[in-house]
């Protein structure tokens, strides 16, 4: 148990299956504090349902997921979520500071509304996302990448220990990966823990400290230069190398 | 007798007339919009109605299907504009559209001799009292012609054009690429509904048709991946709800279009909980059964990941592994014993170990 | 002077109408707002059809014609055919098209049974169905406003309450599961208050219309803002507007149903939103789509004459 306590996420013998049909099998993880994680693997890897199952979203059939030593529900204040972009209809009307405030959602519990201080925490996020100049607009209004950038100043505004982000990097532009990149550095010095799916295998080794390499089970995970390395990868992508080309 | 023949030969020449080119709205997921086709061509029947004077008169039908053909254009219109989406472009069409052939019909009631009932519930009852006469011979009644015409004319419609509608239905891209200009196909098949939905008011009304339309075809989607069986099977589900739908309604004396959207209803549910593989019961025996499975495979994955790791001893104790599986210890227990019954893990003394087959059950659960 | 009674009288139902159709209008416009923002339009045309077996049942079962009790039954069919659409979705491979298509037209016909077998005992008039499928809103009593208006109020005090719930569940749902909301129930207490909703709109504008109701005001409303809570409070307006303007059309000449009036003044405001609301309306965007054009042309003939300053 001791150990444990050292860990930020610890991932054991996770088996998560849609219907009848595994998609997770036995997958162990462990990220230490401070650390920035990428998940990368093919497509139907089963990347998203790890962090959704991480994130309580999904019921796994087996296996245990404890952050920093406790449950999820223990912790969910000191987890951030950054979902994929495409999972929302951003025709909602609404526009980027009410959304960037719905990270104080959770803090604030039932029915509490936010007020001056979210506002302004929120306007803090949204500068730090090169974002304070949009505060008022609608958000079908804006480029795919600015859409990243609200969901990123959502999920700093929750204030979190831990990061869980689904394909952050997937269609922005490169201002936008520049933005997330700063924010991910700036994660690390403070001693936040990030969990990235990924996709692109080129920017692992520059922007990540820690890949993990899955394919329904893990591959390997550990320190990008020990574990990124060519064997992993060909095992990971093995019979499905089509995918990397994609 | 010749009553209860002549409604059964409507209701089923209706219902497999629904039934065909329903197939293809259920696998396009377009359904609702042959409830907003049934309900939007009031106007259109009210309008010619005022010079027919008859409601299975062609010229009504035609008049009517025009209407239900403008009804997906302007649904498409409206989704173009990219300020509604589908479901609410559909919302809020066909209400505008029957509202207007509502108010047309109350009022001009006094010149029309349409009754609103008949149009929204439609009365298969009265159905063969309209005759056709040829020379004083009485040949049956008007309506078995008219949606028998209807019957061919879609499946003349589908096997003329079985390839392409498949192709467009599946992967209207690639249908497109290959010239089989799947716009086409769709108009084509929305002007079918149209008619046919037009066709079978007088049976069954606007709101039950679309119980012949969705009903069969999704309770044969339950059955069979084949299109060609799927269409075969869905006019046969049509007719024997069609069928039993009348007996029913000849029984309690109840409305006859309401009974047979019943048996729709019970048939689905019946073919729901029963039919082999996808039914209710099949995936609950199934679940049952692959829980051991799937908790087998569970523990062999779990024994081979840890193999000839440092931790491996740990893993594989016993007495230990419900807490690495977060199983119950009486599961976990059950669990191995099935695995030993299969020869997946070997026990020696307090440790697991995977046998040869076990091995191999994990490697082929990894590669799938 | 007794002319004047009668006068007055009258203007006083139709005033009782008029209120009544407006509380409706702005029930459901207020809880169709989200039915549209979460794409379940039309599951308010499944859930109106599927009340009519639900009608029926209480009545046999209760003998009683009282609006409550119809209300419940409505109600709780309204609910079964929601839940019967989602297994269906959840455990077969039929899509939510069909699954709404088949209970909406199903538990409808079923509804028509009961009802054929109700009037068989003489017990109820042909009216019973007429005024399900039509409404009848020219009837509407000042009892009938003060259970609209309590019922529609409760139904609109609980969403404003859990308003920040509700709005990050239509949102985004994932991430309001992320942050503990309970999404389950969050979800079923939305489409309770929608099924509230639509019993309720069932006396004006009947079964058959009632998706309209609930679709029209928050599309127009959709038209001339940004922002949730406007857009609600919007479409509550155009709601009522609907109401109060089809009523009084409807009362104005002889022989023009109340309910098909209403929605049509509901589709006319729709219109009128569509086409020329600032920003998103069509007459805005094709204005845009000139200016752009225009000055497009500008710049490309101004590069043009001076073509080579560029490359130099």
């Amino acid at each position: 148990m001791q150990a444990s306590e050292t860990k930020a996420i610890e991932v054991t013998d996770l088996t998560v299956a849609y219907q009848d049909q595994p998609v997770l099998w036995d997958v162990d993880l462990d990220v230490p504090p401070g650390v920035l994680l990428s998940i990368v693997g093919p497509n139907g890897a089963g990347k998203t349902t790890l962090i959704k199952a991480i994130l309580g979203l999904v019921r796994p059939a087996a296996g245990n997921v404890l952050i920093y030593g406790k449950s999820y529900e223990a912790q969910r204040r000191i987890v951030g979520y950054v979902p994929q972009r495409g999972s929302v209809d951003w025709d909602f009307p609404t526009n980027v500071l009410d959304v960037v405030m719905m990270g104080r959602y959770g803090a604030l519990g039932w029915v509490r509304r936010p007020g001056k201080q979210e506002r302004e925490l929120a306007m803090n996020a949204l500068e730090k996302v090169g974002m304070e100049a949009y505060t008022n607009r609608q958000i079908s209004q804006l480029s795919g990448g600015q859409q990243q950038r609200v969901f990123l100043a959502r999920a700093l505004v929750q204030d979190a220990t831990v990061y869980l982000m689904d394909e952050p990097f997937q269609g922005v532009d490169a201002t936008t990966e520049r933005a997330i990149v700063t924010l991910l550095q700036e994660f690390r010095e403070k001693g936040k823990t990030v969990v990235v799916v990924h996709h692109d295998l080129q920017t692992v080794t520059d922007y990540f400290d820690w890949v993990m390499l899955l394919n329904i089970r893990r591959i390997a995970s550990g320190p990008v230069d020990e574990t990124f390395t060519p064997e992993n990868l060909r095992t990971t992508y093995g019979g499905r190398v089509a995918f990397m080309t994609k | 007798m010749q009553g209860h023949l002549d409604i059964q030969l409507i209701a089923i020449v209706t219902a497999v007339a629904c039934a065909l080119p329903g197939v293809f709205l259920v696998l396009r997921r377009m359904t609702l919009m042959s409830d907003a086709i049934s309900h939007a061509i009031l106007p259109g029947i009210v309008l010619a109605f005022f010079f027919t004077e008859s409601l299975s008169s062609p010229l009504l039908i035609l008049a009517a299907a025009g209407t239900g053909v403008l009804t997906v254009v302007f649904v498409e219109l409206l989704q173009r504009t990219k300020l509604v989406k589908e479901d609410a472009a559909i919302g809020l069409t066909f209400p505008a559209l029957f509202s207007i052939g509502v108010i047309l019909i109350s009022r001009f009631a006094g010149n029309v001799h349409l009754d609103m009932d008949a149009v929204l519930l439609g009365e298969l009852a009265y159905a063969p009292l309209n005759r056709l006469n040829v020379f004083g011979y009485d040949l049956g009644p008007v309506s078995v012609y008219v949606m028998g015409t209807i019957l061919l004319l879609n499946l003349a419609f589908i096997l003329l054009f079985y390839k392409e509608l498949k192709l467009a239905t599946f992967d209207a891209s690639l249908a497109a690429t290959l010239g089989f200009a799947p716009t086409l196909i769709h108009y084509g098949l929305m002007t079918l509904v149209s008619v046919t939905t037009v066709g079978a008011f007088d049976a069954v009304g606007s709101i039950l048709v679309v119980a012949l339309i969705a009903g069969p075809p999704a309770t044969a989607y339950l059955i069979t991946d084949r299109l060609s069986l799927m269409l075969t099977l869905s006019a046969v589900i049509g007719s024997v709800n069609a069928v039993s739908g009348y007996w029913l309604a000849y029984l309690f004396d109840v409305s006859i279009a309401g009974a047979i959207a019943t048996m729709t209803l019970l048939v689905f549910g019946l073919v729901f909980l029963v039919v082999p593989n996808r039914g209710l019961i099949a995936i609950a025996r199934r679940r049952t059964r692959q829980k051991w499975e799937f908790a087998q495979t569970m523990l062999v994955i779990h024994l081979f990941n840890h193999e000839r790791l440092p931790e491996a001893e740990a893993e594989s104790e016993i007495a230990h592994l419900h807490e690495h599986l977060r199983w119950d210890p009486t599961f976990a227990t059950q669990v191995v014993k099935y695995a030993l019954n299969n020869r997946c893990v070997s026990q020696e003394e307090t440790l697991l170990t995977l046998t040869e087959r076990g091995r191999t059950v994990a490697q082929q659960a990894l590669v799938q | 002077m007794e002319n004047l009674s009668i006068l007055t009288h009258l203007d006083y139902t139709l005033m009782i109408v008029a209120i009544g159709a407006a509380l409706l209008g702005a029930v459901s416009g207020t809880l169709g707002t989200y039915a549209v923002l979460r794409r379940q339009s039309l599951l308010g045309d499944a859930i109106s059809h599927a009340a009519l077996p639900g009608i029926a049942i209480a009545f046999l079962l209760t003998g009683s014609k009282t609006p409550l009790i119809l209300v419940i039954g409505a109600a709780i069919a309204g609910w079964l055919g929601t839940l019967l659409i989602l297994s269906i979705i959840r455990l077969t491979r039929i899509k939510y098209d069909s699954a709404l298509g088949i209970v909406l037209s199903t538990f409808f016909g079923f509804g028509l049974v009961l009802h054929t077998l109700i009037q068989r005992t003489g017990n109820a008039n042909q009216a019973g169905l007429d005024t399900f499928l039509f409404g009848q809103a020219a009837t509407i009593l000042e009892s009938d406003v003060l259970t609209i208006g309590i019922l529609g109020g409760i139904a609109i005090v609980i969403m404003l309450v859990f308003w920040k719930e509700l709005k990050v569940l239509v949102f985004d749902e994932g991430f309001a599961a992320s942050l503990g909301f309970p999404i389950r129930a969050l979800d079923i207490l939305l489409t309770s208050l929608l099924v509230i909703a639509i019993v309720l709109g069932l006396q004006a504008v009947g079964a058959v219309l009632m998706s309209a109701m609930l679709v029209a005001p928050a599309v127009a409303a959709r038209q001339w803002t940004n922002k949730l809570s406007v857009m609600m409070f919007l479409a509550a307006c155009f709601g009522a507007l609907a109401g109060v303007s089809g009523t009084i059309i409807s009362s104005s000449a002889s022989r023009i149903p109340t309910g098909p009036t209403i929605v049509l003044c509901a589709t006319v405001v729709v219109g009128f939103s569509i086409a020329f609301a600032p920003n998103r309306g069509l007459l805005w965007d094709w204005f845009r789509h000139q200016r752009n054009k225009h000055n497009l042309k500008m710049t490309a003939s101004n590069l043009l004459k001076q073509p080579q300053r560029g490359s130099e």
